[in-house]
């Protein structure tokens, strides 16, 4: 633990963990309340992009379709709320169950296919969950819905962004631990080796599509964690949070990171809202009006990091042990 | 061949595979028994590799069946005929080029000794998987390449993880697709010893192109001349087959 400090990634890895695990006191001190829901919104989407590494990363499947799983996370709790039921104790548990059942069932029918069809048919199930979401018009359809946050009531007031914050920031912490036990893991070494050569592992006696399939059903849990705190976040739910504009970012955030590396895709988070955050100001300062289309700036620097930094950013921290 | 007395460990009956016109396997029936090598050969396009598909589980056969240790396999899915003990090496050199030697065979390893849903404990330092794998290494004299990437081994390297990869589960069979492609005489050489010492202990069924090493290892040989096999016997009784010469090995003498 102590010599991990010693190597650049190491010490990197500690400086950014504790700068999250104490930001709450920090844009306390320096009065930047704007800053502690930016550094909310990251930790909340670290988290999907974790757990999206976990089969995109690891497993080298391009699930075009991740954000469906902020979707039905913030679904789930927002109906509950709409319909009076606001327990945390009861919103939660459906949600995961909900998240945990849709990966599941995308899972058994996408796996199916490889390569350019897998990315496709993750595509269409998210679009027919998004279009449904807009469906609904008892839920503000495309409007969306405001809800009040989950109540955990005598345990946590998640109405204190603080205290919302770290709740966040401990559920970043517990799915980056199982991201790592599960990297090294039995069942992590065979969704390696399939990425590596799946017709491999097969032969060598592996159903490979059974573990293809829990791995993208854990993915799934996680994710539907990231959606129901997105939703908390904001108070909100609308189809935007599962937009298939947002599962690119989430693939772009895991690529600029560093694909199959545990902290990859929390550096491609902070990455990805650093630049969205501040590329437009920047712009603005040498041309007026240009901040609008910072991803004229933002687009050439994903494609130098893919043709120089094949590891992203990950990989810019030296070798890997 | 007192050998063929005993009961076949694999055996085919009258298998039929087409792709639109072409009869790539055309009635084939053919058999291992335990403890012999069984080689089969014949000119490229022949079938080899769609008959190795079948026994293997990756082609579906349109009509025949397949047995193997006593049952029926014919439909069975691929890794549970591996369980099964039926072990291939592939064609083209097919290691898990990102992981090492030594790991390459752990999870060989790990195929064998029950599902491997264990999410949290550490299989890096896991002595029950790098314990036999280090041997399996070892066995195929690669023990002291344990920690190298299976991409920076040599090619012949590379074509021994492939078989110690297939004997981690301590198969019956060895389906072994051309194990001598692209290898120097000498590592040929070795690869051929390191086979002959290993047939006491499992049956092969060997694709070869190199006639050297069939007729040195083989104890039976069958061609196969456009997915029909029009012969099979003893390497003396090949050499001897009229049909063979000409269908395959040229009428110009025989090899060796």
């Amino acid at each position: 633990m102590i010599a991990a400090l010693r190597t650049p990634r190491g010490l990197i890895t500690a400086l950014v963990l504790l700068v999250l695990a104490v930001l709450p006191l920090l844009t306390q001190a320096f009065d930047q309340r704007y800053l502690l829901s930016i550094g909310t919104r990251i930790v909340i989407w670290s988290i999907a992009a974790v757990s999206l590494n976990m089969i995109l990363g690891y497993g080298g499947l391009v699930s075009f379709g991740h954000a469906v799983f902020f979707g039905i996370g913030g679904y789930a709790v927002g109906i509950l709320s709409a319909h009076g039921v606001s327990s945390g104790w009861i919103q939660w548990p459906v949600a995961l169950i909900a998240a945990t059942l849709w990966a599941a069932l995308i899972g058994a029918l996408s796996l199916r296919t490889r390569g350019l069809y897998f990315i496709m048919i993750t595509l269409a199930f998210a679009q027919l969950v998004y279009y449904v979401g807009g469906g609904l018009e008892a839920y503000g359809a495309d409007d969306g819905l405001n809800i009040s946050r989950s109540r955990f009531p005598g345990l946590i007031d998640l109405r204190d962004k603080a205290t919302f914050y770290w709740l966040c920031f401990a559920a970043l912490c517990g799915t980056l631990w199982f991201c790592s036990r599960f990297a090294n893991s039995r069942f992590g070494h065979v969704i390696r080796g399939a990425k590596s050569n799946d017709l491999r592992m097969t032969a060598l006696g592996f159903p490979v599509f059974r573990y293809r399939l829990v791995a993208f059903t854990l993915s799934g849990t996680f994710g539907g964690l990231a959606g129901i705190l997105l939703a908390n976040e904001g108070a909100y739910i609308s189809p935007a949070m599962m937009s298939w504009v947002k599962s690119g970012d989430l693939i772009v955030i895991v690529v600029l990171g560093g694909m199959g590396t545990l902290f990859g895709p929390l550096f491609g988070t902070i990455a990805f809202f650093v630049l969205e955050e501040s590329l437009p100001p920047l712009l603005n300062l040498f041309a007026k009006g240009w901040g609008e289309y910072w991803q004229i700036v933002f687009g050439p620097m994903l494609i130098l990091i893919a043709l120089y930094a094949r590891g992203g950013i990950d990989s810019l921290f030296g070798q890997r042990s | 061949m007192t050998t063929l007395a005993t009961q076949p460990l694999l055996s085919t009956d009258r298998l039929v595979k087409r792709f639109g016109g072409l009869l790539a396997t055309d009635n084939v029936s053919i058999d291992v028994v335990p403890g012999e090598i069984h080689a089969l050969i014949g000119p490229n396009g022949a079938g080899k590799t769609t008959l190795v598909g079948q026994l293997t589980g990756n082609v579906t056969p349109d009509s025949g069946t397949i047995r193997f240790a006593g049952q029926d396999i014919t439909r069975l899915p691929t890794h549970k005929r591996v369980h099964l003990g039926l072990a291939r090496s592939f064609q083209i050199t097919s290691v898990l080029r990102e992981f090492t030697a030594l790991e390459n065979v752990a999870l060989a390893v790990q195929a064998h000794v029950g599902h491997s849903f264990r999410f949290l404990a550490d299989a890096r330092n896991d002595e029950s998987l790098r314990g036999p794998a280090r041997r399996g290494l070892e066995e195929v004299g690669l023990g002291d390449r344990a920690n190298t990437l299976a991409a920076a081994l040599s090619h012949g390297e590379q074509r021994q993880l492939e078989i110690a990869m297939a004997l981690a589960g301590d198969p019956s069979l060895l389906l072994l697709d051309e194990p001598m492609a692209g290898m120097g005489v000498e590592e040929s050489q070795r690869m051929i010893g390191f086979l002959r010492a290993l047939k006491s202990k499992r049956a092969m069924l060997l694709i070869e192109h190199d006639m050297d090493a069939v007729f040195q290892l083989a104890d039976r040989i069958t061609v196969l001349v456009y997915g029909r096999a029009i012969a099979s016997g003893t390497p003396a009784e090949i050499r001897a087959n009229k049909d063979v010469r000409q269908a395959y090995l040229g009428d110009d003498g025989m090899v060796a």
